[in-house]
């Protein structure tokens, strides 16, 4: 991809924690579902950013507070260096045009009573600046080929079209603002296995053509290493490990991500036999009472007193070059150990 | 259900020699719609013996869950309609059979697990009233009796403190611990037949490790046959003995998992492992199978993967091929399997 430049996004120690309530009539804070817990890292122009994890790790909260669509708790999200989360008004709805996101769900996320051509250009009646309005129909078609699609089907509902054709749609709309950052949250994990192939050529084509940055949230890890420059591992609403992607797939040194790998199924029955497993006992604890110290010491075969202490800080370790949050980081190659 | 008789009923084949333990053979279901009759299942067979895994892979609507309906007999019909075909269970026909006599084989010696346990849960009633409803109906069991079989099961599938969750609601399990109740319930009765459709689709990766190694432990304990329905080829390279690959409606190709990932003998199949996003291609376009999966109610003519095959020729387009066989064990619907196999060879 392009040479890393200058970063285009800017994260700081971001933390959304969601208040629990209780009572009805006096209402009292008992506590906090800590979705994102102190996250930070760099996004440069023209960059793919994976992020992977388990379901409530806190992927979807990140993505949203990247939007501004959730307030954060406290830290900073800076977009060409202007932070969007203090952003109100007029000045929040000009820099939302440079982040748009394509969802995970093309059944869900596009509104069944509008036409292709309503949704596409649905964006330029809030930007009217973007598309003056007698041009906006010749933008939308132009939008539509660029995904791949017909430009005649411009007055179609999303009904008429395929899983995989939707996507597309959801990816026009997401380009119609021409943003430097697209967040695609799940974006293949809906599609027929035939399908996600072609989206994702789809991506990487318009990512060399616009020069976008992507955050690219997934649970499927080898998806994520095909199409990531770096990427981001997250359990509990932290980044436990962070970096490109020959250091996380191959010389993992969290142990979360070890597991994780090694949990992977390979497309391949050679060897299924003598295939080393780590296969984590239990489910990751509840984001509401997160372990003290290392959020993973629960499950975790290194677990030791100090675990339960000090949390470990994101930080380069000896041994590796890239940063990792554990006491006890170790380079283990998981995929290709036989 | 009371009868003690029924314990011990054998089908009249039963004992008889090589028939495979399950064998669907030649079927093919039709859904009555608005928009007119979807052949959902055209013509699939398949067979699977007591301990052997057999994966079928297919994407959606491609007819691999029907198929499994068909056999547990939980069609809604109509509108499903069943016109030719056979589901033979150690060498009887289910779908000619009365219904209560099916009733004493559905649950009890084919059980099914579905892909999504919090709706196929009944929210109501705790876990271990649902885990005892099999020894209940099926056994007639008392109360008491149903319950503590049930913590006894829960304990079979790891489910921690099993004692103390089984009056627990569904709500209250973690999604791979609800798998898991789902897995206890379908093994309440050791049925010779475990059905498991998308079984982990639903569960992150770490947790779909852990339930595909308790099921590979209960098969080995019990030498159960296991259909394993999925779209995940990593899943089924790991654990499938053999495999059938669906499309259309129809099996493409039935192999050992050996054979079919080493060399694959028909497009379809290959187009699938070749769009594995791979280590060594990284940062090149990934091979895309192009076009989309059929609409069943307008099936392309001929061979329906024509429209999307690189190794299309003029025949395709009128002649539907019939399962060729390769070699003893696999077969490839596809007139051109041969190029196929030669190119996939590497």
């Amino acid at each position: 991809m392009t040479a890393p430049t200058e970063s285009i996004l800017e994260v700081r120690d971001l933390v959304k924690h969601f208040p629990l309530n209780y009572g009805v009539v006096f209402k009292r804070q008992v506590g906090a579902i800590k979705a994102v817990d102190g996250v930070s890292f760099d996004l440069r122009r023209g960059e793919t950013l994976g992020v992977v994890g388990e379901s409530g790790c806190g992927k979807s909260t990140l993505a949203k507070l990247l939007m501004a669509l959730e307030r954060p708790t406290s830290g900073s999200v800076r977009i060409n260096g202007r932070d969007i989360t203090t952003a109100r008004g007029a000045e929040l709805k000009r820099m939302r045009r440079n982040i748009q996101m394509v969802m995970q769900d093309p059944y869900t996320s596009l509104n069944p009573r509008m036409t292709v051509g309503d949704i596409v250009g649905e964006p330029f009646e809030i930007h009217s600046d973007v598309a003056p309005k007698g041009g906006r129909r010749q933008r939308v078609q132009e939008l539509l080929e660029v995904v791949g699609l017909n430009p005649d089907h411009i007055n179609r509902y999303p009904h008429q079209f395929s899983g995989g054709q939707r996507q597309r749609i959801g990816i026009a709309r997401g380009l119609a603002l021409q943003p430097e950052i697209i967040i695609c949250d799940e974006p293949v994990s809906a599609l027929d296995v035939s399908i996600q192939a072609q989206v994702m050529n789809l991506l990487e084509r318009l990512q060399n053509e616009f020069n976008l940055a992507y955050i690219f949230i997934a649970h499927d890890l080898s998806v994520v290493r095909h199409i990531s420059d770096r990427i981001a591992v997250m359990y509990l609403g932290k980044i436990v490990e962070l970096g490109n992607d020959t250091e996380i797939y191959d010389n993992p040194t969290h142990p979360y991500t070890q597991a994780l790998l090694s949990a992977v199924p390979v497309p391949d029955p050679e060897g299924r036999e003598t295939r080393q497993r780590i296969i984590l006992q239990g489910d990751p604890p509840s984001p509401a009472n997160p372990p003290s110290g290392c959020h993973f010491r629960t499950r975790c075969w290194k677990a030791q007193d100090v675990c339960a202490e000090q949390e470990p800080a994101l930080e380069v370790r000896p041994g590796s070059a890239h940063p990792s949050a554990c006491h006890f980081a170790e380079v283990r190659d998981v995929v290709n150990a036989e | 259900m009371k009868n003690p008789s029924v314990d011990t009923h054998l089908l009249p084949a039963e004992r008889a020699g090589d028939e495979p333990l399950l064998a669907v053979d030649n079927l093919h279901v039709e859904f009555q719609t608005r928009q007119g009759v979807v052949r959902a299942v055209n013509g699939v067979s398949y067979s699977v013996d007591a301990g052997e895994t057999l994966a079928v892979l297919g994407e959606s609507g491609s007819g691999k869950s029907v198929t499994a309906q068909a056999i547990m007999g939980i069609l809604d019909m109509p509108p499903a309609r069943i016109p030719k075909g056979e589901v033979r269970f150690h060498g009887t026909d289910l779908l000619t059979m009365p219904d209560d006599a099916r009733g004493q084989i559905r649950g009890r010696r084919i059980a099914m697990i579905f892909q999504d346990a919090l709706s196929a849960l009944n929210p109501v009633f705790t876990v271990g009233w649902q885990i005892g409803e099999m020894f209940r109906v099926h056994q007639g069991m008392s109360k008491r009796d149903a319950r503590r079989k049930a913590v006894e099961l829960m304990d079979r599938v790891r489910i921690p403190g099993a004692k103390s969750r089984v009056d627990d609601f569904p709500h209250q399990f973690s999604g791979g611990m609800r798998q898991r109740i789902m897995i206890a319930m379908a093994i309440a009765l050791d049925p010779e037949i475990l059905i498991a459709d998308e079984p982990t689709t639903a569960l992150d990766v770490t947790v779909q490790a852990q339930i595909m190694g308790l099921l590979a432990e209960l098969q080995q304990e019990s030498d159960m046959g296991l259909i394993l329905i999925t779209h995940d080829l990593g899943v089924v390279a790991d654990v499938a003995d053999k495999i059938a690959v669906m499309y259309g409606g129809r099996i493409v190709e039935n192999a050992s998992v050996f054979d079919g990932y080493r060399a694959p003998a028909h497009p379809y199949t290959k187009g699938l492992l070749e769009s594995i996003p791979r280590v060594d291609l990284k940062g090149q376009e990934l091979y895309a199978i192009k076009g989309m999966p059929p609409n069943l109610l307008d099936m392309p003519t001929g061979c329906a993967f024509h429209p999307r095959c690189p190794y299309r020729k003029e025949n395709c387009v009128t002649d539907a091929p019939p399962l060729y066989t390769v070699s003893d064990t696999r077969g490839s619907a596809c007139h051109y399997w041969r190029e196929v196999l030669d190119d996939g060879s590497n």
